[in-house]
């Protein structure tokens, strides 16, 4: 059977050349947090890792915190910045309606935990945030705002958000995003953003999973949330995953994603459905998107019908998000651009990345009729 | 052929999966989701549907080696299964929340939806059997009387028991466990699940008054007299002796039974022991599970209670209601049960009961 991965923004291949890398540090000695020669080489190796992943995306290397995942990063930003905003009598912490559950949820925990007022921005049909509303905000509110979290794309619908305006708008209000989905894909710069935090992750760009990092600015102090040892600016202790870091930095120097040539094949894949389904429609189609992700709208269909019928035919794609039973949820992201429940939960998204090929486009083309007429046959069931 | 197996995380379901995929079937296993705010964890032998359930399901499906999906069948079995049991104690009956599911949600939701995405039937964990003879595919006890299911199957129509496939029917629980255990599956020894799956405290009164009030309401002998005070008829059932709390006591002495519910005037009524006698019952909405049966009087053996004895009766179909006349009087029998018809093994079919005398 065929073995099609459409799945890039969920996770991704890993390079051979970070697997390599990776594998070679496995077998070195030495905490990086030691004072003799194992410890030394070890970190050599970590800070070269780091200098490689700043030069990446613009930042300085003393900028880079390690962490072990994404939404790690989201979490030390997003708490620490609140924090440190409350401390000067600022308890508002604003972020998008679309963000992903590791912005959202810690969010809502500041609400319930930490006497936060969190404000959502809303969005625009095509996924957009809506600029004017934050800048009513800033204007009417901005003394009490501690933070402002926006995702630079979203990882549901792939559109790109208009952070340089964000950090405009924000001023001296510290402004974090959530750049997981971006890095590698689309240009990106820490330093050009104006920003005071970003998030990033390897596993999304062809890494190891379990390693990411904040990019925070280097003057920022903001309170940890894991103490112990005091490694990386006593933000986020615990002893540094060296053979990760290394298999990180790799997969980061790497030019294998051709944004061209993704951006050909998703157009083709929407060219194609467009013939074969008329009335399927792309969520977020007017807006500057990612390269490789399409979040379509199959009309009398339900999601997870239609998951279970396109990976049978050897087809991985995605329905967005699950709940903690594993029941299929309609998306936030889709609900807040306009969507009924219904629709929303009618939906499913194809994440192209550098490993994508024109067999695959044409293969799932060539199941979708049947799966499309057995979705929708079930839906009436 | 192409089967979508049921999967609840406990033993029988992941056996049965497991079983379907040896004998040559493309099997896919299915969860399904039917609470719509699922408990974390499993409590004893309660529940069915936690999230710990979910989760052992889908270990057993991995070990298998059958891919895994979740449904999401939680309205369907609010308003198919939980609803209809309320409804059904308010007007005072005794439902069987097991059989309303089978009907209308694994044999049903869960077999339509299969059958549009094109597979061909569905693969359960129940204790029944099925044989093909020349009227069809029919339904049999399992070898196993003591965990027969086919009581709880036998709403199922012939078009139901065409796509349903039961793998366990021809082994005994404590097979199945060590079968379970040869081939690495950890819900080996997990226990049995008992009562209700919806209600997990276990406690039915309790749950039914939260839903349906706790209205007072008198306890009245056959004479009408009031004898006593209850909250709540419906958490009444024919035949209860206990916990009726009554403080006047029968001239002989002799204990007092329920005898009826009546959920309109919200009347517990109350009496001696042979008066729970039942010698006739009538079922309406009757399902066949094989051959219809007619006019004609027949002999074979109805069951009221999903673990209760096969009582030899004569039994026919008057156009409207199943009647089955008992050899040997039952003492309490509530309405709203199942009474189901058997021909030696065969499920012949059921029907609601509606009236005994």
């Amino acid at each position: 059977m065929s073995s099609i991965y459409v799945d890039h923004a969920a996770t991704t291949p890993m390079l051979d050349s970070a697997r390599t890398a990776m594998t070679l540090q496995l077998a070195q000695l030495g905490n990086p947090s030691s004072l003799h020669t194992h410890g030394r080489a070890t970190r050599k190796t970590i800070e070269d890792a780091r200098e490689s992943i700043a030069k990446q995306v613009g930042c300085l290397a003393s900028e880079v915190i390690f962490t072990a995942s994404g939404t790690e990063a989201n979490n030390i930003a997003l708490k620490g910045l609140y924090w440190q905003g409350r401390d000067k009598g600022k308890h508002v912490v604003v972020i998008s309606a679309i963000e992903h559950h590791a912005i959202l949820d810690p969010a809502q925990w500041l609400a319930d935990h930490e006497g936060a007022e969190v404000v959502l921005i809303p969005v625009s049909s095509s996924g957009v945030i809506d600029l004017d509303f934050l800048k009513d905000l800033v204007s009417t509110r901005g003394q009490e705002i501690a933070v402002i979290s926006i995702m630079h794309s979203n990882n549901e619908t792939g559109v790109l958000q208009p952070i340089s305006e964000v950090v405009a708008i924000a001023g001296e209000i510290p402004v974090h995003c959530d750049a997981v989905q971006s890095f590698k894909k689309v240009p990106l710069s820490f330093s050009e953003l104006g920003l005071y935090a970003l998030t990033l992750s390897a596993h999304k760009i062809g890494g190891p999973l379990g390693i990411g990092a904040l990019i925070l600015r280097r003057t920022v102090e903001i309170p940890a949330l894991l103490h112990g040892g005091g490694q990386e600016r006593e933000i986020r202790s615990g002893t540094l995953n060296a053979p990760s870091i290394v298999g990180f930095a790799t997969a980061a120097e790497s030019e294998h994603f051709n944004a061209m040539n993704v951006q050909d094949l998703r157009d083709g894949f929407i060219e194609g459905l467009n013939k074969i389904v008329p009335d399927a429609s792309i969520n977020g189609l007017k807006a500057n998107r990612l390269p490789g992700i399409v979040n379509v709208t199959f009309p009398g269909t339900q999601s997870d019908t239609l998951l279970l019928l396109m990976d049978s035919q050897g087809v991985s794609c995605s329905t967005g998000s699950a709940c903690s039973a594993g029941v299929h949820e309609a998306s936030h992201v889709l609900l807040a651009m306009g969507h009924s429940v219904e629709s929303a939960q009618s939906s499913l998204r194809f994440s192209f990345g550098a490993s994508s090929t024109q067999a695959d486009v044409d293969y799932i083309l060539s199941v979708v009729p049947d799966v499309i007429t057995r979705g929708r046959a079930a839906n009436l069931s | 052929m192409k089967l979508i197996a049921a999967m609840s995380g406990g033993v029988d379901s992941a056996v049965a999966a497991a079983r379907a995929v040896e004998a040559g079937h493309e099997v896919i296993g299915v969860h399904l989701a039917l609470a719509s705010n699922p408990q974390k964890y499993r409590s004893g032998a309660r529940g069915c549907c936690t999230i710990e359930d979910s989760h052992d399901a889908r270990r057993a499906a991995d070990v298998i080696g059958i891919p895994f999906y979740i449904w999401d069948m939680a309205e369907e079995f609010h308003d198919g299964v939980v609803e209809d049991f309320l409804a059904e104690y308010a007007a005072g009956r005794t439902p069987n929340p097991c059989l309303r599911c089978n009907e209308k949600i694994k044999f049903a939701a869960v077999l339509d939806r299969a059958r549009a995405m094109g597979f061909d039937g569905v693969v359960t964990g129940h204790y029944a059997r099925t044989q093909i003879s020349e009227t069809g595919k029919t339904l049999h006890r399992a070898v196993d009387h003591s965990k027969d299911q086919s009581y709880v199957l036998s709403v199922l129509t012939i078009e139901q028991i065409a796509g349903a496939i039961f793998p366990l029917g021809d082994t005994t629980k404590v097979d199945i466990r060590k079968e379970a255990e040869a081939r690495g599956l950890a819900v080996a020894q997990k226990p049995d699940s008992h009562d209700i799956c919806f209600v997990p405290s276990g406690d039915n009164a309790g749950w039914l008054r939260d839903r349906l009030g706790s209205e007072v309401g008198p306890i009245v002998d056959q004479e009408g007299v009031k004898i006593g005070e209850h909250k709540g008829a419906y958490t009444y059932t024919i035949g209860q002796r206990k916990g009726l709390g009554l403080t006047v006591p029968t001239v002989d002495g002799s204990p007092r039974f329920v005898l009826k519910i009546e959920p309109v005037t919200n009347t517990v009524v109350v009496g001696a022991r042979e008066d729970l006698a039942v010698s006739t019952m009538k079922g309406e909405r009757p399902v066949w599970c094989g051959p219809g049966v007619a006019e004609q009087v027949l002999r074979g053996f109805v069951q009221v209670r999903a673990h209760g004895a096969a009582l030899p009766c004569s039994y026919f179909f008057d156009g409207t209601l199943l009647v089955a006349q008992l050899d040997e009087p039952l003492l309490g029998l509530a309405t709203g049960q199942a009474m189901v018809i058997y021909d030696g093994d065969r499920v012949v079919g059921s029907a609601t009961i509606c009236e005994t005398a």
